[in-house]
């Protein structure tokens, strides 16, 4: 019996990979692949649901949008750009990945990343494990005080909560404080050593954002200028990452 | 993280009036300038080995290999160059940990860990003691592969290490150190919790 066939030819229907290039720069390079594999080859996520990343460019390639937009081999691949830097003609597979993600429906979507996002969303913090303004704070000077007393060498220590003036404005990520606030101190300590002038913010002072893991523009974007309001706000000159 | 705030702030067109930095790159410039007093004179005798993870938001996803190479002037100025070991592939080229991008809390923990495997073995293969991870998922992430696969290598913040060195950590800062380190060069032991 025949295989069904595939008719090529007609007028050619915009497919999802022709929208993600209408997107990007360059498009991307989408259409570029010279199908080496070399990404697939370095890819910690090839194998998985039986995808690499590839096949997966080429299945989009081929206009298999509902298996591209379904497989949820998009959660398991980390958008690490490892296959953009080893590939001769630069495609950026990970935008492709994280369109994919973006066209599940909300609620489809993992729902330990939703969460985090929307815990981020929940207050001026940014921060993915809900805390307020208000806890960070009190977290961040019990533990000083304590530190001070603890160890006198760093009485004078500072960390700092809305420092007009800061040069840099530093974020941290919130499972620190929320979950093993001694974990804060050693970096507390080497900007005081150094004499760096920064502060916290009161607002945005989270430095995950798993909306831009749930790619969720909106949200990645209200982060983002969270914290930049108020970076802006306290005049400070470097937006410092600790990761 | 990095890379969020670089990548938003240019895919949004959010002007802005600071510059968008690392924390690695200013650990390795107060190293230069000598505002950070850091030795590794403590692992002269001990000679406990470390390899470090490239954190890709930070390093292939922002700055690149120069910022790679400031971390391992810091990991170097603070263990000793002679016990160093790093990662094949590394810098740009190195491997996600597989904590990245939503993955640690995606659900898919089989999956993950199974991605992660590659990390274990390239980690295995230095023969180091240690890895220092920079990044809270990467930490994390790396953390439960040693568990997982079993090679039980701990797994440190590079500000652990930093502190260590200048003799300024603390009894209660310890949680990540292997036995090996709990008790070296503990600032205010009488502190303990």
């Amino acid at each position: 019996m025949m295989e069904k066939v595939i008719k090529l030819g007609g007028k050619k229907q915009s497919t999802f990979m022709d929208m993600v290039k209408g997107l990007l720069p360059e498009g991307g390079n989408l259409n570029l692949c010279l199908t080496c594999g070399a990404c697939s080859s370095g890819c910690p996520a090839t194998g998985l649901e039986n995808m690499d990343p590839r096949k997966f460019l080429r299945m989009a390639a081929l206009g298999m949008d509902d298996e591209v937009t379904s497989t949820p081999w998009v959660w398991m691949c980390t958008m690490c750009q490892r296959c953009i830097y080893v590939c001769p003609m630069k495609i950026d597979i990970p935008q492709l990945v994280y369109n994919a993600r973006n066209t599940w429906p909300r609620d489809k979507r993992p729902k330990g990343i939703l969460g985090s996002c929307d815990m981020a969303l929940k207050n001026e913090s940014g921060s993915a494990m809900g805390t307020s303004p208000e806890d960070f704070a009190f977290v961040v000077e019990d533990i000083l005080a304590e530190y001070q007393e603890a160890q006198p060498e760093f009485k004078d220590m500072e960390a700092p909560i809305d420092k007009m003036g800061a040069e840099f404005f530093l974020n941290q990520n919130s499972r620190e404080p929320v979950t093993e606030p001694d974990e804060m101190l050693p970096l507390w300590k080497i900007l005081h050593l150094v004499g760096a002038n920064w502060t916290y913010g009161s607002k945005g002072w989270g430095g995950e954002n798993y909306c831009l893991f749930l790619a969720e523009d909106a949200s990645w974007k209200h982060l983002v200028r969270q914290s930049t309001d108020k970076a802006h706000e306290l005049g400070c000159k470097t937006f410092l990452n600790t990761e | 993280m990095t890379f969020a705030v670089r990548a938003g702030l240019k895919k949004f067109k959010i002007e802005h009036r600071f510059e968008v930095k690392n924390i690695y790159e200013y650990y390795a410039k107060w190293i230069r300038e000598g505002k950070l007093k850091v030795n590794s004179d403590w692992n002269k005798d001990l000679k406990i080995k470390f390899t470090v993870q490239d954190p890709c938001q930070i390093v292939r996803k922002s700055f690149g290999d120069p910022i790679a190479e400031d971390l391992r002037f810091v990991v170097k100025s603070v263990v000793g160059e002679e016990n160093f070991i790093d990662m094949t592939p590394n810098r740009s080229n190195n491997y996600c940990c597989g904590g990245g991008g939503g993955f640690l809390q995606s659900g898919f923990k089989d999956q993950r860990l199974e991605y992660g495997r590659l990390k274990d073995e390239q980690i295995k293969a230095t023969g180091a003691d240690y890895c220092i991870a920079g990044c809270h998922n990467c930490h994390a992430q790396i953390h439960e592969l040693s568990e997982h696969y079993g090679g039980h290598y701990p797994v440190v913040h590079l500000w652990t290490m930093i502190c260590l060195s200048l003799g300024i950590l603390g009894p209660n800062e310890r949680t990540y150190l292997g036995d090996d380190l709990k008790e070296v060069n503990v600032f205010h032991p009488e502190s303990a919790m």
